[in-house]
């Protein structure tokens, strides 16, 4: 048993994980018909907290529920995890990433959020608010105008053999690659 | 028909998940599995590091297999399960058919999809993993999942006037 929970215990590899997550497509589908979407949560709050007349909030979010039951559960999973499957383990952080990364001061490579960027304290600097307050924005913004994020249309959408999912896939990626190659290393160095 | 049932259909069109929904009625604490279905993915999210800024910095940059090796064989899994689900008319535990909805191209896809892929190089997550990093603790997030949702209003409200 404790050999078990050790086992479960140390970080998880791509080839147990994936799978895992690719499971979630047919459980969702069997216990409730429900397609795998995390991103409209993000919707079902609006509509559920500010609805504000506009018409894209105007529907019967209740019907949704579902997916806040799911999210929630996302957050518990979290804690779950970070605390009786906790590992000691440092992370696995690419030599190449950590070198360039000490350039711009970020050392401290204990948690899964670099904690020298996410903090509180650094919210209030143009750095901080660019990458928590801005892409956090752009999160909510993109995955809505983009109609599902990495669940709903890479995982879901390409499940399904969806085209438009494939296209918006391809458009996370490439955003990606230019935020992370050519803009993040000037927002890294202010 | 009611006008709000319209509306509501309209919207559902373009959008990614609210369709295929089950056309049951069930009292909430049913919702209770897909919190425990939640549960177990969160774990999974963690213990992967699939929530690490870390990781999604390296799958930009090409410096490691993890993340495509994540995404690639999850989505071979969910392939092969909607097939089967099609292939054996798989019904749901309450006898329902379960039915695919095919998705619309609108040039939402592509704009909003490079959008949320600059947000996701810089916060190193997507909607998920916002909320299994602040359930393992990392509390600063909550203003980034505000942020996320404030993002998703300005977008249903500037939605009429963007181009899809």
């Amino acid at each position: 048993m404790n050999e078990f929970l050790n086992t479960l215990q140390k970080p998880w590899p791509w080839y147990v994980a994936g799978p895992l997550i690719g499971l979630t497509v047919p459980i969702l589908l069997i216990i409730g018909n429900k397609s795998f979407g995390i991103s409209s949560s993000l919707r079902h709050i609006c509509a559920a907290c500010f609805p504000a007349n506009i018409k894209f909030f105007k529907y019967e979010w209740k019907k949704e529920a579902w997916n806040l039951f799911f999210v929630t559960g996302i957050l518990l999973g979290g804690m779950v995890a970070a605390t009786l499957l906790g590992s000691n383990e440092p992370l696995q952080v690419n030599d190449n990433l950590r070198l360039e990364l000490a350039t711009y001061g970020i050392t401290d490579i204990s948690a899964l959020v670099p904690t020298e960027i996410f903090n509180f304290a650094n919210l209030f600097t143009v750095q901080g608010f660019i990458m928590m307050v801005g892409g956090g924005f752009l999160v909510g913004f993109g995955t809505r105008y983009a109609g599902g994020c990495t669940s709903g249309h890479a995982i879901m959408g390409l499940s399904n053999l969806q085209l438009p999912s494939l296209i918006a896939t391809c458009c996370f990626m490439a955003g990606g690659f230019i935020m992370a190659n050519l803009i993040l290393p000037y927002i890294l160095s202010l | 028909m009611n006008p709000a049932e319209n509306t509501d259909f309209e919207v559902r069109s373009l959008d990614a998940v609210c369709v295929n929904e089950s056309q049951l009625q069930h009292p909430w604490w049913f919702n209770l599995k897909y919190l425990l279905v939640g549960l177990f993915f969160g774990i999974v999210f963690v213990k992967a590091e699939i929530i690490s800024w870390y990781r999604i910095q390296e799958m930009f940059r090409l410096q490691s297999f993890h993340m495509y090796g994540v995404i690639g064989s999850a989505v071979v899994v969910g392939m092969i399960s909607v097939w089967a689900i099609k292939r054996f008319n798989i019904r749901t535990i309450y006898g329902e058919v379960i039915d695919f909805h095919p998705k619309k191209f609108n040039k939402g896809n592509v704009y909003g999809g490079l959008l949320f892929g600059f947000g996701w190089a810089l916060t190193g997550a997507c909607p998920g993993p916002l909320f299994a990093q602040i359930g393992t603790g990392a509390l600063v997030i909550v203003v980034t999942l505000l942020s996320a949702i404030a993002g998703t209003w300005v977008y249903g409200y500037f939605r009429e006037r963007l181009p899809h």
